[in-house]
């Protein structure tokens, strides 16, 4: 149908002045070289800044070079004692990566269910997935007191996935009454019911099961204080699978977003997308939440705060949210161990402090682009 | 036969919406379908895009529309919504991109040439210097343009336009229906397209195929489907019709004499 070929228009992009180059490049909303830095250097400086602080205090040179020292051909004394040392290594690095990951998977599982759903306010927390996830995790605990390691984030991620299911089907049920759609509102309100169904379903079991309630204790509130290596070990290869599925569904989410009907003729199965989508960011929420228990609102702010400050493309949104989510989670967890000192504040506490206001923005901010 | 539409019967939520209809439209040709206000126009196009389930026959370059995967009908069968979801914030170029989607793998990206289409379509619709704004900075105009961008960004031999000038006034309306003439000139595209305005079916539409109640009532050329009597008996107006110096019928509404006023005169 176009005449002249692709390579005539080549061409003449090379040979075009940088400025107009670059006013090309940005009638494309892809995620730049700029911005990726960006965030990687406030993922990197957010851990570095979570491992020189702590309850031990230990000198801030002394970390520095312990580091420094785990780089291949380095070798610095750091003059830290072998107590100083473990507490560096085997409690504060763990804990520090842990905070990385769980805010990384949240954010990015966040920015696939708002995919999915076509909607900002979609959040594994207000969707049921975590409060999901949390019963799966405690039934898992409860029947099975010798379970294997890897029995909790299965169960979990079963559990986020029959969460989102329930409130996606209440939803689609409760807007079929009322008139066109119902949309937004309607899936998050459904959301908050299955959360809070699904939070009271996990409290009974952990009263019906007092003699293992320290343990479920220990998970629900636990924030990412009590991690180990070995939780590290047990989530990665999950949080590995659902990272890449939805790192690679950021331009099949983008096509999602002008409807399933158009998406169908644009050659695309909106099912197929859907269900891959789905699955990846409730299998990031499980992973989340079977190490560090129920922190709300980390899905909700990063993907916003990545959208307004980098593009609204699936393709920046998704990797941003990833990196800016750790570091976020980062700064949240350093706020919730420093500012009560020697006490801990609940991580959870700490993000809901921040995204309480932060979803009325949102939701503000909804209500503005629906009304134009 | 471009599109090729027999005997088709489709029910909506236990409602028929079409019966027996029966469509033929040549290659390269225009072919409006006009119908009062829930005569299934919509439901037509829907269903040769393949969204829509029926019993009866679709065909598109003669080949079965249902048996074929969504990849291969979106090279074959680009589609302009009647109203589009526009995602505030997407810029005009990466929606216009959208076309390309049957050309990109699943898991793939765009291509150099993916893109290098999608500029030469926003050039020819006159949008390349849009071609950073976002969707929600847009006139009307502008986004039934954009719209269009996306669908010829398609490389498809078959266009379907889903009433392409409602909301639009009178200029803009003349502006995309050339708009369109023009392409399909050009690049010798078959155009289906659902429009409200009659005068203005027949001022660009090759054959009129007239809906009413989920059948087809008339087929033809303009001239031969517009008539008073036709118009009368399924939209319920009253109008008079002329014709243009090339014959094509042009409607106007007619107010009812009523008692009294006549006589003032």
């Amino acid at each position: 149908m176009t005449s002249a070929g692709p390579r005539s228009r080549l061409r003449g992009l090379a040979a075009r002045p940088r400025r107009e180059r670059r006013a090309r490049r940005e009638q494309r909303a892809r995620l730049r070289a700029v911005q990726l830095v960006v965030a990687l250097v406030a993922l990197g400086a957010s851990i570095l800044g979570a491992l020189l602080v702590g309850a031990a205090g230990l000198p801030v040179s002394g970390v520095l070079k312990a580091l420094a020292d785990t780089v291949p051909f380095v070798h610095l004394d750091s003059g830290l004692s072998v107590v100083e040392h473990n507490v560096l290594f085997e409690l504060r690095l763990p804990r520090v990566l842990m905070a990385a990951l769980v805010g990384g998977l949240l954010a990015i599982a966040g920015a696939g269910y708002q995919g999915v759903f076509r909607n900002p306010l979609a959040d594994p927390y207000l969707l049921g997935a975590a409060a999901g996830a949390g019963v799966g995790a405690t039934l898992a605990i409860v029947a099975f007191s010798s379970a294997p390691d890897f029995a909790v984030p299965v169960a979990a991620f079963t559990g986020a996935i029959t969460g989102v299911l329930l409130a996606y089907g209440l939803g689609q049920v409760a807007s079929r009454g009322g008139s066109g759609g119902g949309g937004t509102g309607t899936l998050v309100l459904a959301g908050v019911a299955v959360a809070n169904f699904l939070s009271a379903v996990q409290t009974f079991l952990q009263q019906a099961n007092s003699q293992q309630l320290q343990r479920i204790f220990a998970w629900v509130l636990g924030g990412v204080g009590t991690a180990d290596w070995g939780q590290l070990r047990m989530v990665a290869p999950y949080a590995l699978i659902a990272v890449v599925v939805l790192l690679t569904h950021g331009r099949l989410l983008d096509v999602l977003a002008v409807g399933d009907e158009e998406a169908a003729t644009l050659g695309m199965s909106a099912a197929r997308v859907r269900f891959l989508v789905l699955l990846a960011a409730s299998l990031a929420t499980a992973c989340a939440v079977a190490v560090s228990g129920l922190i709300a609102f980390v899905g909700i702010v990063v993907p916003h705060l990545v959208r307004r400050l980098a593009g609204g493309s699936y393709r920046i949104v998704l990797p941003l949210s990833l990196l800016v989510g750790g570091a976020f989670l980062e700064l949240a967890d350093l706020v919730a161990r420093t500012v009560v000192a020697p006490a801990e504040l609940p991580l959870g506490v700490v993000t809901a402090f921040v995204g309480g206001p932060f979803f009325v923005l949102v939701l503000r901010a909804t209500r503005r682009q629906v009304d134009v | 036969m471009t599109v090729l539409v027999r005997g088709l019967d489709v029910e909506l939520g236990g409602r028929r919406v079409l019966r027996s209809v029966s469509m033929e439209v040549e290659g390269g040709s225009w072919t409006a379908v006009i119908g009062p206000n829930g005569a299934g126009k919509s439901t037509l196009l829907r269903a040769v895009l393949g969204l829509r389930d029926g019993q009866g026959m679709i065909a598109v370059s003669g080949r079965d529309v249902r048996s074929m995967r969504p990849r291969q009908r979106a090279r074959l069968v680009a589609y302009a919504p009647q109203s589009p979801r526009l995602p505030a914030g997407m810029t005009v170029f990466d929606y216009a991109l959208l076309g390309r989607s049957p050309y990109i793998p699943h898991f793939g990206r765009e291509t150099a040439h993916d893109r290098s289409v999608t500029a030469e379509v926003l050039e020819r619709l006159d949008l390349a210097d849009l071609a950073a704004r976002t969707l929600d900075q847009l006139s009307g105009g502008e986004r039934q343009r954009v719209v269009l961008a996306r669908a010829l960004a398609q490389q498809t031999p078959v266009l379907l336009l889903d009433e392409p000038t409602t909301a639009l006034d009178i200029g803009h309306q003349q502006q995309v229906m050339e708009l369109v003439d023009r392409l399909r000139l050009a690049d010798g595209l078959t155009v289906v397209s659902t429009i409200h305005d009659l005068t203005l079916a027949a001022q660009y539409a090759d054959r009129l195929e007239l809906l009413s109640d989920g059948r087809v009532a008339a087929s033809g050329p303009p001239a031969d489907v517009l008539t008073r009597d036709t118009i009368a008996a399924h939209f319920d107006a009253n109008v008079s019709v002329s014709h243009d110096a090339e014959g094509r019928p042009l409607l106007a509404l007619e107010r009812p004499v009523r008692p009294g006023e006549g006589a003032a005169q």
